[in-house]
């Protein structure tokens, strides 16, 4: 079963869903835990470090050979993305705007253009415990080209028990990347204005995807109407609500788990999985 | 004009509600620019007027027109974004992966594919009692978010070049939208919190608006849930250089003011005499 994390809004508590699920559920079953916020991947804080296992992230791009190309601009013309420039003596090129297409490879008529590799990310693996497995992946500093280290960590996805990809803030097209191929997507939410519009909008995201969803509600102080009221409407299912209380910020702030902490929210947690897995199935 | 943006890594620290109190504070003329396009939420506390309305044209996107489709698959394997799927026997782009580089429109051999313009979200240019904003909608699931970002803040300084400031609530993260948002600005405010996460995500926020030569200064939001880690936060300004503008307590008003979609400044409560302390400070140095 794979179960995707995602919220609109950052720092709703997405991480501290995906890794309490993942550590509860991995004490009967195996798992492996992905870190999809690529720009910002924070979850091996929340794991003893053990022997990290790096590999690196590259894209193709453009190599032109000077003394074949003739200067003839056809690559520039077709680079939709402006990352090829036909100076007088030369074609520049600028790495950070190519998306590593290939057209211009293609475009050039005197096969001037060969592709290197460059690397933008890296994807490291930590075996957490003999049954959780955490795959973290990690955008170079300054790079953009995010969604491709996304793709390279969830290539590592297997045939577990239980699969857990946590998503970046936000709906554009990092989300939509995590959220491919999952079976459903736990929505975390805080009851505030911002929390419930940007909840309204990861929803539409899993629709547009036609995953079945379920909400957590996060740092409750007991006030949710207008969440559960926007889930009775939508029909979405609320799988948990955790309070706000200073002891949870101080455990998860210095980078420890109220799961572990806990085995009362271990079982809890061990809940909201085998809740994702009946709505599946149920949805199904 | 002083371009000032507020920005986080980490998610959730508290930007909008601290973008919304300068906002608030701020006695110069000054225009917001929401750059957080997938989740912008400044619109909740500053309640604008919607004055225009436009839609944000993207990159174009492939589309395929069955009738002349030979279904050869040519375009499908040569795209490396996964956008050309096959169902029910015809191909069909998903517009929502498509970053629109027309390679599958330059090899396919029956001429069946073409660019077309294609939506991706909403442009607003508002008032508000503060001054002018502009902020956009990206489409759920849309791409382009860093296009979005540019252009909004084209229209910032084509339509209120005159102010004073331009006051950026930008989005989380280092990737395209966040080098979007800082390019161009003369300083970044980054805002923490002490958890473990917030700082490693600063570490990366500091490293990404240096390398674009935009001046850093960092303000720790509830510093006081983990003084442990406020203390390493403060330590890790002083080693990197980084200008500290202050801290602002954990205060339960902040949560009422967003509740009620108010700037916490209108109030008198702790958090608020912190940013007002903060935002003096700032001022006195910006101008």
């Amino acid at each position: 079963m794979k179960i995707a994390v995602a919220s609109g809004k950052g720092g709703t508590g997405k991480s501290m869903v995906a890794a309490n699920l993942a550590f509860s559920l991995s004490v009967a079953e195996p798992v492996t835990l992905f870190d999809c916020d690529v720009e910002e991947p924070n979850l091996h804080l929340f794991f003893p470090e053990d022997q990290p296992e790096v590999s690196s992230v590259s894209i193709l791009v453009p190599d032109v050979d000077p003394d074949r190309c003739t200067l003839c601009g056809e690559c520039a013309r077709f680079c939709a993305f402006g990352a090829l420039v036909a100076a007088r003596d030369r074609v520049l090129f600028f790495p950070l705007h190519c998306h590593s297409c290939g057209g211009c490879m293609v475009a050039c008529p005197a096969g001037a253009i060969r592709e290197t590799p460059r690397q933008i990310g890296t994807v490291t693996e930590r075996s957490i415990s003999p049954n959780l497995l955490l795959v973290t992946g990690t955008l170079n500093e300054g790079e953009v080209l995010g969604v491709k280290v996304i793709r390279a960590a969830k290539g590592r996805a297997g045939a577990e028990s239980w699969i857990i990809f946590d998503a970046s803030p936000g709906t554009s097209c990092p989300v939509v990347e995590t959220l491919e191929g999952a079976d459903f997507c736990i929505l975390v939410t805080e009851s505030t204005p911002f929390g419930l519009h940007d909840l309204a909008l990861a929803y539409d995201v899993t629709l547009q995807k036609g995953i079945p969803s379920g909400v957590v509600v996060n740092r409750s102080d007991g006030r949710d109407d207008v969440v559960h009221r926007f889930c009775n409407e939508k029909n979405i299912p609320v799988l948990a609500v955790i309070p706000f209380e200073r002891k949870i910020a101080e455990i998860q702030g210095s980078g420890d788990l109220i799961a572990r902490r806990d085995p009362a929210w271990k079982d809890r947690f061990c809940a909201i999985g085998r809740a994702c897995r009946s709505l599946m199935e149920g949805g199904a | 004009m002083i371009r000032l943006a507020v920005v986080s890594g980490k998610g959730g620290t508290g930007k909008t509600v601290l973008t919304g109190a300068i906002a608030h504070l701020c006695n110069r003329p000054r225009v917001m620019v929401d750059c957080d396009v997938d989740a912008a939420n400044l619109e909740l506390l500053l309640h604008p007027r919607i004055l225009e309305r436009k839609d944000f044209a993207g990159m174009e996107a492939a589309c395929i027109d069955t009738t002349q489709c030979t279904a050869c698959g040519i375009c499908s394997d040569a795209c490396r974004f996964d956008a050309i799927r096959i169902h029910g026997g015809d191909y069909a782009v998903e517009t929502g992966r498509c970053e629109g580089c027309g390679v599958c429109r330059l090899i396919c051999p029956a001429g069946a594919v073409s660019m077309q313009p294609r939506v991706c979200g909403e442009i607003f240019y508002s008032e508000t009692r503060y001054g002018d904003l502009v902020h956009a909608r990206l489409a759920p699931g849309a791409a382009n978010s860093g296009l979005l970002v540019a252009e909004i803040k084209k229209i910032a300084l084509s339509r209120n070049g005159d102010c004073d400031l331009m006051l950026i609530d930008g989005p989380p993260g280092i990737g395209c939208p966040l080098i979007s948002t800082i390019t161009g600005t003369d300083q970044v405010l980054v805002v923490t919190e002490p958890s473990v996460s917030a700082l490693h995500d600063l570490e990366r926020v500091v490293q990404v608006s240096r390398s674009l030569r935009t001046k850093v200064s960092v303000v720790i939001n509830k510093h006081d849930l983990n003084p442990r880690i406020s203390g390493t936060i403060r330590e890790f300004c002083r080693r990197e250089d980084l200008v500290f503008r202050g801290e602002i307590p954990y205060d339960e008003s902040v949560m009422e003011a967003v509740r009620t979609a108010r700037p916490v400044t209108e109030d008198t409560v702790p958090a608020a005499e912190a940013i007002h302390t903060i935002w003096d400070d700032m001022s006195h140095d910006l101008w």
